[in-house]
């Protein structure tokens, strides 16, 4: 059975005064990873929280799995599962206590929750810690167990936010990977991310929203081929006359300035278009220091769309972020 | 029919036998109460009450007699008032939000935690009649072995309905508020009144007319008229004070105990719909 299996239109959410969502509009295809991607404060977890119905719909509609949101509640939460941003783990019980107690919330019979949290518990690997208290994991083990209980029930639609925050690189890759497997296996998978990797690599398709807006929504490359075909970094002895012969010249949609240098966004080959422009700058007296050739990446169309970093860098290092989901 | 609360009981329980921290802690205070303020205020009534012309034919008994009834409904009221605890912590530190998310209906989670609160109160009762009758408390005294054991299922019955009560109340304080430490102050608030103005450890007769009347519809009072019904009997003198609980006297107390227990419900009921846990 193919079609949307979320739909929402002119979802609106305000806190007060504070309009958190402003009118999103976006459907999610049966089978699909689908991510938000947006910065801090973007509005992506009162998304969420509406969509998973612990936040009451306001303004607009919202069907999920085939239910309404506002009028069948019940019937959206029995189809979903959800890993939340904050971690949400009893920290005086142990992983399977967890897994139990979830599995009796959604009242799954007997023999096929002990089934299924067997085959989690391995899945994420922690069968060797099945009787360990949660507070005595490690951060990343309590996310691989959050991410467990959300598979417990088989969900129709998985709801992840943020699921690898504060994870090392190389837990997050794994966590990828457990992901690409549940959706491979038919579960549609609705997630919210500030880091640009994930969603690039993820997701089928990527809504960017800021503000409680959302800006733009296609596939990773469609995205960035909306954006430019390629890239082109130049550093020159003479950078601000440069930059007027490169954006004159054919293929070049925009230039923008850079700390040493500056960025040329082209609608074409990147490969046959840099020779020429070397050329054209060369003709001019100008000696060329530095020179990159690449394919726009995620933040390159954040940046783009939305006119501003994704985020503070200084702020998000992932020492940051480590230390943010180590204090909730 | 849904089970539901069972698990949200299964999983109270556990963290129950899990930390027995818990469980002593609320029983070395009326360990302490019984102890101390029973002996020693036993010493001074005993002291007192051969003043008193003893009012012919009716068993007198011992203060420490009397106050232990109150122990156990003091004890009771204090545990259920903390029962819905749980339910603050778990709302700022995250189970909530998943029961919250699940198909599981809400009046269940109020169902889980009632129960696993009443089996605690009935496990506290228990541990402190036995307690008490070790300090010299007669309780049961001259029963046969089947009128104990009738005696206490009806104290059980006591303590069970008037915990539903408070527990109702309880978790409907924590679902409404964000903090424990704003829950502390109400339930200490709640207490004191209610632990005074009851029948709990001294006869309420010397009170003045209007707090007579306020015991009168202290849920606590009818809980100790119920515990000394079955523990003490229904004629006896204490104090200096005739004590009779007629059938009807008892059915009354239990009357209100129910009332109260379903307008906490009705009250617990209304602020889960309304609970936004995010
Ligand atoms: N309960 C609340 N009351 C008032 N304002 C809120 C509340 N929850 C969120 N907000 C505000 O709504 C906006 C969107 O918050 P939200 O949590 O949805 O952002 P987000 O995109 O998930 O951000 P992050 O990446 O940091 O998780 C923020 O400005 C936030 O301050
Ligand atoms: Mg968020």
């Amino acid at each position: 059975m193919a079609g949307e299996i979320i739909k929402v239109s002119g979802l609106v959410h305000r806190y007060g005064d504070f309009e958190a969502v402003r009118g999103i509009s976006f459907a999610v295809e049966q089978g699909e990873v689908f991510s938000f991607l947006g910065p801090n404060g973007a509005g992506k977890s009162t998304a969420i929280n509406v969509l998973t119905t612990l936040l009451r719909i306001q303004h607009g509609s919202a069907r999920v799995a085939g239910f309404d949101v506002a009028t069948e509640p019940a019937r959206v939460r029995e189809s979903i599962g959800i890993v939340f941003q904050e971690v949400t783990l009893d920290r005086d019980m142990t992983c399977w206590e967890i897994l139990e107690f979830h599995g009796c919330l959604y009242r799954m019979p007997y023999g096929e929750r002990r089934k299924r949290i067997e085959e989690l518990l391995a899945v994420v690997e922690l069968d060797a810690k099945r009787d360990t208290l949660t507070k005595h994991l490690s951060g990343g083990m309590k996310r691989r167990l959050e991410i467990a209980r959300g598979l417990m029930t088989r969900p129709k639609v998985l709801f992840l936010d943020e699921p690898t925050i504060g994870l090392d690189p190389q837990t997050r890759r794994r966590m990828w990977d457990y992901i690409k497997a549940v959706n491979e296996e038919g579960t549609t998978i609705f997630l919210t991310t500030h880091y640009m990797d994930e969603a690039d690599q993820l997701s089928d398709r990527i809504s960017i929203i800021d503000h409680g807006q959302i800006i733009a929504t296609g596939r990773g490359w469609d995205l960035k081929n909306r954006l430019a075909e390629d890239v082109i970094y130049l550093e020159t002895s003479d950078n601000g006359r440069s930059k007027e012969i490169v954006g004159a010249m054919d293929g070049v949609t925009e230039v923008k300035e850079k700390t040493n240098g500056f960025v040329a966004l082209v609608n074409q080959d990147g490969t046959h278009l840099l020779p020429r422009i070397m050329d054209e700058i060369r003709g001019q007296g100008i000696r060329i220091v530095t020179v990159n050739l690449k394919k726009p990446s995620m933040d390159d169309v954040f940046v783009h769309f939305t006119g501003r970093n994704l985020r503070d860098e200084r702020a998000e290092r992932p020492s940051a972020a480590i230390a943010r989901a180590g204090r909730r | 029919m849904h089970f539901g609360f069972l698990t949200i009981y299964w999983r109270d329980m556990i963290r129950f036998v899990r930390f027995r921290t818990l469980l002593v802690s609320s029983l070395v205070q009326p360990a302490l109460w019984m102890a101390f303020f029973g002996i020693a205020m036993s010493a001074s009534f005993n002291r007192l009450t051969p003043d008193v012309p003893p009012i012919p034919g009716v068993p007198p008994i011992g203060y420490l007699t009397f106050m232990a009834a109150g122990v156990i409904a003091m004890t009771t009221l204090f545990t259920s008032l903390f029962g819905g605890m749980v339910l603050l912590f778990d709302k700022n530190w995250g189970l909530l939000r998943e029961v919250m998310a699940s198909p599981l209906p809400r009046d269940h989670v109020i169902f889980g935690i009632a129960l696993s609160g009443m089996t605690k109160s009935f496990i506290q009762a228990l541990i402190i009649m036995v307690f008490g009758m070790l300090l010299g408390a007669e309780f049961f005294r001259g029963y046969s072995a089947g009128q104990v054991a009738i005696s206490v299922l009806g104290i059980l019955l006591f303590v069970g309905i008037f915990s539903l009560g408070f527990l109702f109340l309880s978790a409907a304080i924590a679902i409404s508020l964000e903090s424990p430490e704003g829950m502390q102050g109400i339930m200490t608030l709640l207490t004191m009144p209610i632990f005074f103005a009851s029948n709990a450890l001294y006869p309420v007769n010397a009170f003045p007319p209007v707090l007579q009347a306020v015991s009168i519809g202290n849920p606590l009072t009818h809980l100790v008229n119920g515990i000394r019904y079955f523990a003490i009997g229904d004629r006896y003198q204490a104090i200096g004070v005739l004590y009779t609980t007629t059938p009807s006297g008892l059915l009354f107390s239990l009357s209100v105990l129910v009332v109260f227990g379903l307008a906490m419900f009705g009250l617990a009921w209304w602020r889960f719909q309304r609970a936004v846990v995010t």
